[in-house]
């Protein structure tokens, strides 16, 4: 018989073993479901997880790719990491990405073509802002209403996605494109656009400003009042209360900081690697950050790791797509399967299992 | 602009269709949640229903068979759920959330090869003489059989809540999974069973969406449908009477706003789109602002996580 | 020990380890049919795992039982209740949101259809002298009343053999009263009870037999009624017990001025305050008796500032602190500890640094302009685990890893070690080992000595008669006029629990039902044929 054990206190060791042992267990399981799939599962794992980064014959388009898929991931999944701890279910960082990229291209549009040193900070503050009013709904529902926040902000996507199509085709559209959807080339307008900072890093603004939210986020976890608070809502909430956390506050808080993180990365990524609004605009980032976050353990630090593998994993996924014929969607369900082993293993540092001879009365 | 062309009876009939996927789905949910378990995957149980179905329906010619795949499909995948949220004790939300993700991947995998290809009808039942009443004839009998296997269940699931031990039992498990412990309840064995039935019930709902509602197979053809069902069992309180009326509400909706599509109107179709979404909100902000009963009724341990220390 | 034959239940040997600490180490005793048989022991003794074991909810590592004669060993609590075993919990096994005939078949193994099931309820309630209305939500009920459901949820299945765990914790005095009366008659009628309790009175008083744990041991088996109080608890907890001393100080001037009309509670559930006012002087200690659900923790609650109230409502040193959260209130003095240690008064998975850091934040400047000091937090930390004396390996250590009377030191010692003006506690020693509590009852008469005002909310009315200058008493969120602790007997006391002060209550019926209770013991039976409607 098999008993759970709860510990006294979590275990250091496995707390930080949970998620390597993760990813080596869905490479295992994504073997498996690749040799299903008829495809050579070790050549599979070696094109998604080596050779974007190692083989001579790609690396040097998918090394700068890296930090371009990374970027986005780590700056919305520092957001997300604040919320979840507290408890408070922000699942609508798609949404609020998509419409950060609005706004900032709102204002790129606007100013076209003028060339001025204000336009490309102009957006960014619109991109954040966007972000930043988009969580606000679901945190002024909660607030005021009770509404619960995981529907609201993961309904709020869909309508995001609806406007952005509504945009892409309308008032946005490129009025030279030939009818086509989508809007001008935001990118290749100098004023607005988020440059490679340096050639063949990918390193552009939303990379550096995820970085600074990964120190940040750090210092704000670890060493300021406000991320205990967090901590302390998210585990003990009448705790919290009793110390003096008032929730709706924290709510705000939250939910505020993920959307404009959140706001921040979609404005970037319209600026530069995407380019210009389009239907298809929204890729997944803001879903595929909940498994940063998750992965990298709610952590500044371990989100900063977590993005780059998950990063790796899009580049690599578009490889294998082009390599082996291996279905886009793989990866996601991949994706999906990486985080269903991180939480199965997460109670290892938290129980200790206990192999016990079934007792004979 | 032509609203004549809205026919209010042909609407109402094509209501209950439009109603009888979610309403499939949030009555599987409805139960997990009485049991104390929030599942958030019902969107990935969908979608993994609508593939299985219609790959197998596809494959058989037979919709029934297909109907009856997605409801397994769909069950194996929410005991995933099951087991890393009751017996490994992880985090419902986080684990809902990554059955949604998975279930997309999985079925988008599946189902690739699948575009574009006509799935078997699902033929309409005309009952005799009652199909032809006027009016009400064509609005109750003339639909296909899961529009009345849906309403049976939503039914029966009434009926087992209200009457029968069993439901009594569920209903203490999630009230109170310690003293349901105490009296000797297997809190994770019912807690499994009825994560059971929401996956079944999601990916019947599923299955409807691609067999009958649709009829074909696209990536992510769900679009919200899950998220939406788990709106639908907080606006009806956790009572299956309310379930019925807010998914056929909700289905009006969607019925109306396709026909004002249809019809021209001078409002861009991605504005009507974005109705049904903003329409939910609306909806749960009235539910929860009204506290009092409401609230009383919500399971004491929904989306608590139990372990059965000492 | 008494002939096998003769005994309902024997038990031998029974050994259940858990991780760190054996909880029962072979325990063996044996109850005859009709005993009253008390299981004595401090928290933590192994009293409640022993009577899971009997129970079928834990398994036992080793050991054998016997009950009739047979060799029993419920897989399961149906199991045990198929053979003739009933359990009243400590903790009520009930669900708020269903009625009370549901409860009751929810611990049934054949129950009957609602409607005939309602009728045995109301019958075999009214001929116990517990009456209960079957159709009304347990949620709604009373302590006393919901106390009243679980035993008639086992009535109802003819226990041979009931086990009460600690039944009177949630009681007044006269529900006590009613209670044993009740036990009694099952005792009488043949029904062996199994009697756990921690109260050496009551134990005196009720059974005739007692089997005393320490540390998961038998220790002693006595007859409780040729043993004095004071014997038993020696026994209990294996020496001999100091008296908390304290040096009186003449109290001061008023701090604390509390003045409520009506509050409507923020849970489900919960209890409305109302027309509550109370003031404490700085140097004395208030104590506030009732029974728990009485409105213990939403007065807590006001008074720490996680329920607001109008600016004036509330006054320290005369300044309406009402609208002020908890964070400035303890920067102006005003302390408290909730009852619930683990989630409310500390984090379960955070260290004791992090925990010390949860009220200590300003009244300690462990924060400065936002940021932790963490070097200072630690040193707090370990200041008070010194000075309180808690068995710990160190600040490090989470919460939930101390033991209740070693956790509710650091606790309380984290309030006094801030030099508060006024401190409130809510159950300061509940669940908590005797040497604990009494060190936590000297270190709250010793910060009165020092010139604090102290609120005491307890149920222990020993604890608030050995510590309390004044008491009053919560009853249904309204508080009576304090009286001099002097001048109050334990009936006197009980009065004012059950409700018997001088506002209009709604404890009346309680009296009335003390008095049907004794019309039905004059004529027993009586009650039995003609069931009230």
């Amino acid at each position: 018989m098999i008993r759970l054990e709860r510990r006294p206190a979590p275990s250091r060791f496995w707390t930080a073993a949970t998620p390597v042992l993760a990813v080596l267990l869905t490479m295992l399981a994504g073997g498996l479901m690749f040799a299903l799939l008829g495809k050579d599962p070790v050549a599979a794992i070696r094109i998604i997880f080596w050779d974007p980064l190692f083989n001579p014959q790609f690396a040097s388009y998918s090394r700068p790719q890296l930090l371009v898929k990374a970027g986005p991931l780590i700056l919305i999944a520092v957001g997300l990491s604040f919320g979840f701890r507290a408890n408070i279910w922000n699942i609508g960082a798609e949404g609020q990405y998509i419409i950060g990229a609005l706004c900032g291209a709102g204002v790129a549009l606007a100013f076209y073509p003028l060339e001025a040193w204000f336009i490309f900070p102009l957006m960014v503050l619109a991109g954040a802002l966007g972000g930043w009013a988009w969580a606000m709904i679901p945190a002024i529902l909660k607030t005021r209403f009770n509404t619960n926040e995981i529907l609201v902000s993961l309904l709020l996507v869909y309508v995001a996605e609806r406007l952005l199509a509504a945009l892409a085709m309308g008032r946005m559209r490129n009025p030279e494109g030939g009818g086509f959807p989508g809007s001008r080339n935001i990118a290749n307008y100098p004023s607005a656009s988020n440059t490679e900072l340096i050639a063949n890093t990918g390193m552009h603004w939303g990379v550096v400003t995820a970085f600074i939210a990964v120190i940040f986020g750090y210092i704000l976890l670890h060493r300021h009042i406000l991320g205990y608070h967090v901590q302390l809502a998210g585990q003990a909430p009448r705790a919290a209360r009793f110390a003096g956390v008032n929730p709706d506050r924290l709510v705000m808080f939250c939910l505020g900081l993920a959307g404009l993180l959140a706001g921040l990365a979609g404005m970037f990524e319209v600026a530069g690697p995407a380019g210009r609004i389009n239907i298809d605009f929204g890729s997944g980032y803001g879903f595929t950050a909940i498994i940063v976050a998750f992965l990298g353990r709610l952590h500044p630090i371990g989100i900063l790791l977590a993005g780059l593998l998950l990063g790796l994993t899009y580049i690599g996924g578009e490889l294998a797509q082009m390599m082996l014929g291996l279905p886009s969607a793989a990866i996601q369900a991949f994706q999906g399967m990486l985080l269903f082993f991180l939480l199965a293993l997460d109670m290892l540092s938290n129980y200790r299992i206990r192999l016990k001879p079934r007792e004979v009365a | 602009m032509d609203l004549s062309s809205i026919n209010p009876i042909v609407l109402i009939a094509s209501m209950m269709a439009a109603a009888t996927p979610i309403l499939l789905a949030a009555t599987g949910e409805l139960i997990c949640e009485k049991s104390g378990v929030l599942n958030l995957g019902v969107e990935g149980m969908m979608i993994t229903g609508a593939v299985c179905g219609f790959v197998v329906a596809a494959g058989t010619g037979n919709p029934w068979l297909g109907f009856a795949f997605a409801a397994l499909a769909a069950l194996a995948i929410s005991l995933i759920f099951g087991i890393i949220t009751q017996v490994l004790m992880a985090n419902q939300v986080a684990t809902g959330l990554g059955l949604t993700l998975f279930g997309l991947g999985l079925s988008a995998l599946i189902g690739q090869g699948y575009q574009g290809v006509r799935p078997p009808r699902v033929p309409r039942i005309e009952i005799p003489y009652l199909s032809d009443i006027p009016v009400l004839g064509r609005i109750l009998f003339s639909h296909d059989p899961m529009v009345h296997i849906s309403l049976l269940l939503v039914v029966a699931v009434w009926v087992f809540l209200k009457f029968t031990r069993a439901g009594l039992i569920l209903r203490a498990v999630g009230e109170n999974h310690h003293a349901a412990h105490a009296l000797g309840y297997r809190v994770v064995r019912v807690r499994l069973m009825a994560i059971a039935f929401g996956g079944a019930m999601a990916g019947l709902g599923g299955a409807y969406l691609s067999l009958v509602r649709v009829p074909q197979w696209t990536e992510g053809m769900t679009a919200g449908a899950g998220w939406i069902a788990l709106a639908l069992v907080v606006f009806a309180a956790w009572r299956p009477w309310r379930l019925l009326l807010g998914a056929y509400l909700f289905g009006g909706i969607v019925v109306l706003q396709l026909n004002l599509q249809a019809a021209g109107v001078r409002i861009p179709v991605e504005y009507l789109a974005m109705s049904p979404y903003l329409i939910t909100i609306l909806v749960l902000v009235i539910i929860s602002s009204s506290r009092g009963r409401n609230a009383l009724n919500a399971p004491g341990s929904l989306n608590r996580t139990y372990h059965a220390s000492q | 020990m008494s002939d096998t034959t003769e005994a309902l239940l024997r038990v031998e040997g029974i050994t259940r380890a858990y991780p760190g600490v054996i909880a029962n180490d072979d325990i063996s005793f044996a109850i005859r049919p009709g005993e009253v048989h008390a299981l004595l022991g401090e928290n933590g003794a192994g009293k409640s795992t022993l009577v899971k074991i009997i129970y079928g909810l834990v398994r036992p590592d080793a050991g054998q039982m016997w009950f009739q004669g047979a060799p029993f060993h419920p897989a399961d609590p149906s199991a045990a209740r198929a053979a003739g075993v009933g359990m009243v919990f400590q903790h009520f096994s009930l669900f708020d949101a269903l009625d009370v005939a549901e409860n009751v078949a929810l611990g049934m193994e054949n129950a009957p259809p609602q409607r005939q099931l309602a009728r045995s309820i109301r019958e075999i309630s009214q001929a116990y002298g517990l009456p209960l209305d079957p159709s009304r939500l347990v949620g709604e009920l009373s302590a006393g009343e919901r106390q009243r459901v679980e035993i008639v949820r086992c009535l109802l299945q003819n226990p041979k053999l009931l086990i009460m765990d600690e039944p009177t914790s949630v009681l007044t005095p006269q529900e006590v009263e009613i209670l044993f009366r009740t036990l009694r008659k099952l005792a009488a009628e043949g029904t062996a009870i199994l009697y756990i309790s921690h109260k050496l009175e009551e134990i005196r008083a009720l059974c005739e037999a007692a089997t005393i744990l320490r540390d998961g041991r038998v220790v002693d088996t006595c007859n409780p009624r040729e043993k004095t109080a004071r014997e038993l608890a020696e026994m209990m907890v294996g020496g001999t017990l100091q008296q908390p001393a304290r040096a009186k100080a003449p109290p001061g001037e008023t701090v604390l001025e509390l003045d409520i009309r009506t509050l409507p509670p923020a849970l489900a559930f919960g209890t409305t305050l109302r027309d509550l006012s109370l003031s404490v002087r700085a140097g004395e200690i208030l104590g506030i008796g009732g029974v728990a659900g009485n409105g213990q923790d939403e007065l807590l609650a006001v008074l720490s500032g996680e329920t607001r109230l109008p600016a004036q409502a509330l006054k320290l040193s005369g300044i309406g602190i009402g609208r002020l959260g908890a964070e400035r209130r303890r920067a102006l003095g005003l302390l408290s500890a909730p009852e619930e240690r683990l989630g409310h008064a500390a984090a379960p998975d955070m260290s004791l640094t992090e925990n010390a850091l949860l009220t200590g934040a300003s009244r300690e400047r462990l924060v400065s302009s936002g940021f932790i000091r963490w070097g200072r937090a630690r040193a707090f930390a370990r200041r008070i685990i010194q000075e309180f004396d808690v068995r710990t390996p160190g600040p490090a250590t989470p919460a939930r890893a101390l033991s209740g009377g070693n956790l509710q030191k650091f606790v309380i010692g984290r309030e006094v070690l801030q030099r508060p003006d006024v401190l409130v506690v809510n159950q300061p020693t509940w669940g908590v080992d005797a040497k604990a509590a009494a060190a936590i009852r000297q270190a709250l008469m010793d910060l009165a000595a020092q010139g604090a005002a102290v609120v005491v909310i307890s149920q222990d009315l020993d604890e608030l008669m050995e510590i309390a200058d004044r008491f009053a008493a919560l009853n249904a969120g309204r508080l009576s006029p304090p009286r001099d602790m002097r001048e109050l007997s334990l009936e006197a006391i009980g009065l004012m629990l059950g409700g018997a002060h001088d506002m209009e209550v709604a404890a009346d019926d309680a009296v009335e039902r003390t008095g049907e209770v004794i019309s039905e013991l004059v004529q027993p039976g009586a009650a039995n044929e003609e069931p009230r409607p």
